[in-house]
């Protein structure tokens, strides 16, 4: 949106500011990604992405680590979007603030996105590979991204309810509509681009995983059979070609684009499919 | 059903979904504990604050120089990623045309992606060296803080950017009605509004900077000390795991354990202030 | 539209709720099927190995993994990550059939069977641009102990040294240790790091450093083209080629660890990573293969 342009001093100075750490992010993400860029791109065709590795990833491609990370992905939102939200529309719909366990709940959750990735891959082993017998495998991997990635969803979407203004609430009660209902057919609709934007991040933190996959989906190369199977993500095969593989280095720039690439995808289909709900919502 | 019954069942049901959070943090702390219980066992809690050094297969176990190094780097990079990302996250929103805005939108969720040894390398490759060419050896906590500030920054703009468009229109047009300036709707009008979403963003950000490993473990040094100036080295807590771990091996492994539940504790104690300052706001909500 | 909200977070429910009874009924046969070899296999290997341990082993692992699957296809090696202590717990707490240690087993380490299939050789790096070739024991000595702390007294050049150091644990650390006869708490590093690439890099990037690291790992960077080069110890060259005919001092070890059992499968993968055909990958890697 547009605002009316002025020009007293601290208009100036916020504009000016503005621009200054924009054009500052631009240039310096800019240089990354150049950087990256020039760096993998001939090491990049069609086939890196369709084969599987060979001499540790130094020759090959990458079709398996692109197989693991789709299902790694897929099942971790599988399993904490829904929790998510329903925790978000506690959290946003039913307390307060001030509320003893919805405190509490907002304690957990900081204090959860802030567990460094290594401990949580040692859990993550401990717990869901080992107590609970599944195994190094994609499931476990899944599992432990789940639990990474509930506080960006959880307290994103939470946000987004909270900034529906009230009078729709008051509208909706007033019209005999269920708290369930309202919550269903009005309010989730309308954060729906508060979910599409906590998803977007989750994929991010997601994507960008290396530890805590390490001990738990694991380093194999092969192609899985299931999500049983032991396979390695796409970030843990760069992170390996870069400190463990000699001469690994232009397979890890290769993979950061397609990294890259897929991000990007899989967020415009995120945006594209929020957009889809909202024209056919009722509001 | 009546629809009573089910709201009251919905209720119950979210409620316990919600736990799921909770039992997960009580889990991994509880491992923690469990894990750390060798070391804690041998030597009082104590020694992690008077031991002469971290000389862990000597029995000196000083945690207290990692606990400055996480607090110190992630207050740096938070203090410049903030203004920076939410700046950004302004130009993009009010004064920038859209295709601009539309870059770096995207350049910002690509590069919350990216897995941290990317960053990491290209500290080592770029910000050492330029800071060694000033003050040597480089590898310092000045490079973690600006490592990290790239690690948190597109976090912090997307945050800001979806909660600045989501503030309410009629708002926004009654304020421009009225002939408030650019400036003034931003910092009176929109910024009280946004307030909530920039302390989320805060927090997790903040987490998520205090937590980062394998990127600080690059660019930092990890010379356990007390740092002098930013230009000397620093270790964190999480660095120290991350260093130590592949080979350590009984009170070793214990005090690294040690390491992590201290960082958690550190952030349980911020995340105590942070809801304590966000409480007079609650009142007006 | 209504209803098809209801549906898709129903449908959501239903497929969380199907996934986790899936979990709790695959838990079980997975277990099984991991580490028991097939009963009938007289001749024919069959069956799945997991090995885990130290990161500087596993990539080469991975590939002797590859090659022998492919020699016996009824087989699955399943390679994972995460330092040698993980290598030794996991075997210790029978997780894993394998364990890869990258250090000499230490006495309480007794009750595994070692299997030593290769050594990695260590040496210290600086670099191409300083004007230095050789260096003593007696330097080394000086300079991690903070002695030397400029160029000036080692070629000429008007620059502080960035001395760099391996993390407390490391077992390049332990090995560099023990031969400059040094104790930890004496060193006095300006960088403290965990892995090869890592002290390659900022050599690389930093003229004025000195490191030390797994000499294959530098043989493989400098053939990449980055500015880091060898110092002879003691005149004595760090190739892998000396490495290989035991003539270079700073050594450490690489092990398998395993059980005292009679797991055919796992008998002949360890026998396979000293046999002939092992003995490409493994120099492929930089490390010098041992023959059984």
């Amino acid at each position: 949106m547009k605002l009316p342009s002025n020009y007293n001093p601290a208009d100036i100075l916020l504009a000016g500011f503005s621009w200054l750490s924009g054009l500052l992010v631009l240039l310096c993400f800019g240089y990354l990604f150049a950087d990256i860029f020039s760096n993998g791109y001939a090491h990049l065709d069609w086939q890196f992405i369709t084969t599987a590795p060979e001499n540790a990833g130094r020759d090959g491609g990458i079709a398996p680590m692109i197989i693991s990370t789709t299902i790694l992905l897929f099942f971790a939102l599988l399993f904490s979007l829904p929790i998510g939200i329903f925790s978000a529309i506690y959290l946003a719909e039913y307390t307060s603030y001030e509320h003893r366990f919805a405190r509490l709940l907002r304690y957990a959750l900081n204090t959860l996105a802030a567990v460094p990735s290594i401990v949580m891959g040692m859990f993550g082993f401990a717990f869901f590979v080992i107590i609970l017998q599944i195994g190094f495998s994609l499931l476990a991997g899944a599992l432990t991204l789940a639990i990474m990635i509930l506080p960006l969803l959880i307290r994103n979407i939470e946000d987004s309810l909270r900034n529906i203004p009230h009078t729709y609430r008051l509208n909706a009660a007033a019209l005999g509509l269920s708290q369930v209902r309202t919550i269903f057919q009005i309010l989730l609709p309308m954060a729906k681009h508060g979910i599409a934007m906590a998803v977007v991040l989750s994929v991010g933190r997601a994507m960008a995983e290396t530890a805590a996959l390490l001990f738990t989906a694991g380093y194999v190369m092969r192609m899985p059979d299931s999500l049983m199977d032991s396979g390695r993500s796409l970030s843990v095969h760069i992170f390996d070609l870069s400190m463990n593989v000699p001469g690994g280095e232009k397979a890890a720039y290769a993979t950061t684009i397609v990294l890259l690439f897929s991000i990007l995808i899989i967020n415009a289909a995120t945006v594209l499919l929020s957009n889809q709900i909202t024209r056919r919502s009722p509001m | 059903m009546p629809p009573r019954c089910i709201d009251n069942l919905f209720l119950r049901f979210i409620q316990l979904v919600s736990l799921v959070s909770i039992v997960s943090l009580l889990f991994i702390i509880f491992f923690l504990v469990k894990e750390s219980y060798l070391i804690v066992q041998e030597k009082p809690i104590l020694t992690v604050f008077t031991d002469p050094a971290w000389h862990p297969l000597d029995g000196q176990f000083l945690l207290l120089p990692m606990m400055v190094g996480s607090l110190l780097i992630m207050l740096g990079a938070m203090l410049i990623a903030l203004p920076i990302g939410l700046l950004t996250a302004i130009l993009c929103r009010y004064y920038a045309p859209r295709w601009f805005a539309t870059i770096i939108q995207r350049l910002m969720e690509v590069f919350a992606g990216i897995p941290a040894v990317v960053y990491g390398f290209w500290g080592v490759m770029v910000i050492v060296p330029a800071i060694a060419a000033w003050q040597a050896p480089g590898t310092s906590l000045l490079a973690g803080i600006l490592v990290l500030t790239f690690i948190v920054t597109p976090g912090v703009t997307i945050i800001s950017y979806h909660n600045l468009s989501q503030v309410n229109q009629t708002l926004l047009h009654s304020a421009i009605a009225l002939g408030l300036s650019r400036y003034n709707i931003i910092r009176h009008i929109i910024f009280p509004e946004v307030k909530h979403g920039l302390i989320t963003a805060t927090t997790l950000q903040s987490g998520r900077a205090i937590g980062e490993t394998l990127a600080v473990l690059m660019v930092c040094g990890n010379v356990v000390q007390l740092p002098g100036s930013v230009f000397e080295p620093i270790r964190t807590l999480t660095s120290n795991i991350a260093l130590e771990m592949a080979y350590a091996m009984d009170t070793h492994r214990s005090a690294l354990f040690l390491s992590g539940l201290l960082l958690l504790l550190i952030v349980l104690v911020l995340a105590f202030i942070a809801e304590s300052m966000q409480k007079p706001k609650a009142e007006s909500q | 539209m209504k209803t098809q909200w209801r549906l898709f977070f129903i449908a959501l429910l239903l497929v969380g709720i199907g996934i986790g009874m899936g979990v709790a009924a695959c838990s079980n046969p997975s277990n099984e099927n991991h580490q028991t070899l097939s009963a009938d296999t007289s001749n024919a290997l069959a069956g799945k190995l997991i090995i885990t341990g130290s990161s500087t082993i596993a990539p080469v692992t991975t590939e002797l993994a590859r090659l022998f699957e492919s020699r016996f296809p009824a087989t699955k090696i399943d390679v994972q990550t995460g330092g040698s202590s993980r290598g030794i717990s996991d075997v210790r707490r029978s997780i894993a059939d394998i364990g890869m240690v990258s250090r000499k087993l230490k006495n309480s380490e007794q009750e595994f069977q070692g299997h030593l299939f290769a050594t990695d050789g260590i040496s210290i790096i600086v670099h191409q641009s300083k004007s230095i070739e050789n260096i003593t024991t007696q330097q080394v000595r000086d300079i991690f102990q903070g002695k030397i702390r400029h160029w000036q007294q080692l070629t000429g050049d008007a620059s502080p040294l960035t001395v760099i150091h391996k993390a407390e644990g490391r077992s390049t650390l332990e090995v560099f240790l023990n031969y400059f006869a040094l104790k930890n708490p004496q060193i006095k590093a300006d960088i403290i790091i965990g892995d090869n690439e890592q002290a390659i890099k900022l050599v690389a990037n930093n003229p004025n450093a000195i490191a030390y690291v797994s000499i294959g790992a530098a043989e493989y960077a400098i053939m990449q083209g980055s500015t880091i080069k060898l110092l002879t110890l003691n005149g004595i060259v760090a190739s892998t080629d000396n490495l290989l005919h035991e003539r270079f001092p700073l050594r450490r070890e690489l092990n398998f660890i395993s059980r005292n059992d009679n797991n055919p499968l796992k008998k002949a993968f360890l026998d396979f990573t000293t046999s002939i055909d092992a003995q490409p990958i493994i120099k492929e890697f930089g490390f010098a293969p041992t023959l059984h």
